[in-house]
């Protein structure tokens, strides 16, 4: 999803940039915040940091014979809501950007509006709506972590589409065109990011029950039981 | 083993499954080239000429380990988080670890 240095327009490198830039700025505030009130809350943030940090490190084989990688924003986005992401997904996009030369300074703002806006809201919404439609945890966290990959993903396919609309087929034929170079690569790609969400929160269901308690993600409960859904 | 790890096995198998068989079923003919790579090519090929040029670009083996430590910091804190959870709640109740490890 990492559109590369110097591939946008600069109209558009700055309209996406002045989009996301509001979004980071809050983010940044709810990570503060986070921190300030909740303290003992500082290390499942790292957790979810590192868990993103890791997964969009990692250039996975899919089916289609190309390569991609995960992004690792729905847990975070899940424990603390989606504006906490918005912070830490940008940090990587920029570690990444800087030393690794993937993505870019001029584009920064293009793809955090994909990697740390859309991607950790779709996850979210996706999981709110699969929990209030009367489904356990886990599977909420599978479709909320599996649907903040493919989200990102299409995301940039629109972006691109916009900044480079077909010369015949105009902005569909565009879009189609990068989501068959992007989306179809990312869904086994999402699901595997799905099921380690679904295998990262069977560990903090079991020794961090109090914090999940805490930012709702669990009901408090009498006996500290099974989670049910997919376990 | 204990309906719990069976689980927990059976879903890292899957994951592992997710992306081996495709390489195997694939037998070498494809080149997995990244799809990031394979959009601004295109995009070369078509005529546009990015305008700005990364501040720094490591060469190849470098940039391979730039990755890999990425990887190493994200995996690191990770572990160290979650071993220092589980640890706690060893510290505060050793029963109900023994007990939540034996179901």
């Amino acid at each position: 999803m990492h559109i590369a240095e110097g591939f946008l327009p600069a109209g558009h490198a700055l309209g996406w940039t002045l989009a996301a830039a509001p979004f980071v700025a809050h983010g940044a505030r709810a990570v503060v915040k986070e921190v300030r009130e909740n303290p003992e809350a500082t290390l499942l943030l790292g957790a979810a940091g590192a868990f993103t940090f890791v997964l969009s490190a990692i250039k996975l084989p899919s089916v289609t014979g190309s390569s991609s990688h995960p992004t690792g924003t729905g847990p975070g986005a899940i424990l603390f809501r989606p504006p906490v992401m918005a912070l830490l997904g940008t940090v990587v996009l920029l570690f990444q950007a800087l030393l690794l030369a993937h993505g870019g300074l001029t584009t920064l703002g293009a793809n955090a509006f994909a990697f740390a806006v859309v991607g950790p809201w779709a996850g979210y919404g996706a999981y709110r709506l699969t929990r209030a439609a009367g489904a356990g945890l886990l599977p909420a966290v599978f479709t909320g972590v599996a649907l903040a990959d493919l989200a990102t993903y299409v995301t940039t396919s629109l972006q691109l589409a916009l900044a480079f609309p077909d010369a015949s087929t105009g902005l569909a034929g565009a879009l189609a065109k990068f989501l068959g170079v992007f989306a179809v690569t990312q869904i086994p790609l999402a699901i595997g990011e799905g099921l380690l969400g679904v295998l990262l929160f069977r560990v903090l269901t079991v020794n961090a029950r109090p914090e999940l308690e805490r930012l709702g993600v669990l009901q408090p409960a009498a006996v500290p039981a099974t989670t049910g859904g997919a376990a | 083993m204990t309906r719990r790890a069976l689980v927990t096995t059976l879903l890292v198998v899957v994951v592992v499954a997710l992306f081996a068989i495709p390489l195997l079923v694939d037998g070498g003919v494809s080149e997995y080239g990244g799809t990031d790579a394979a959009v601004t090519e295109e995009l070369e090929a078509d005529g546009y000429t990015p305008w700005f040029d990364s501040v720094f670009a490591p060469a190849g083996e470098v940039e391979s380990g730039l990755f890999a430590l990425q990887a190493a910091l994200g995996a690191g804190v990770l572990g160290y988080v979650l071993g220092r959870l589980r640890g706690r709640r060893g510290a505060t109740a050793p029963d109900a670890v023994a007990e939540t490890d034996r179901r």
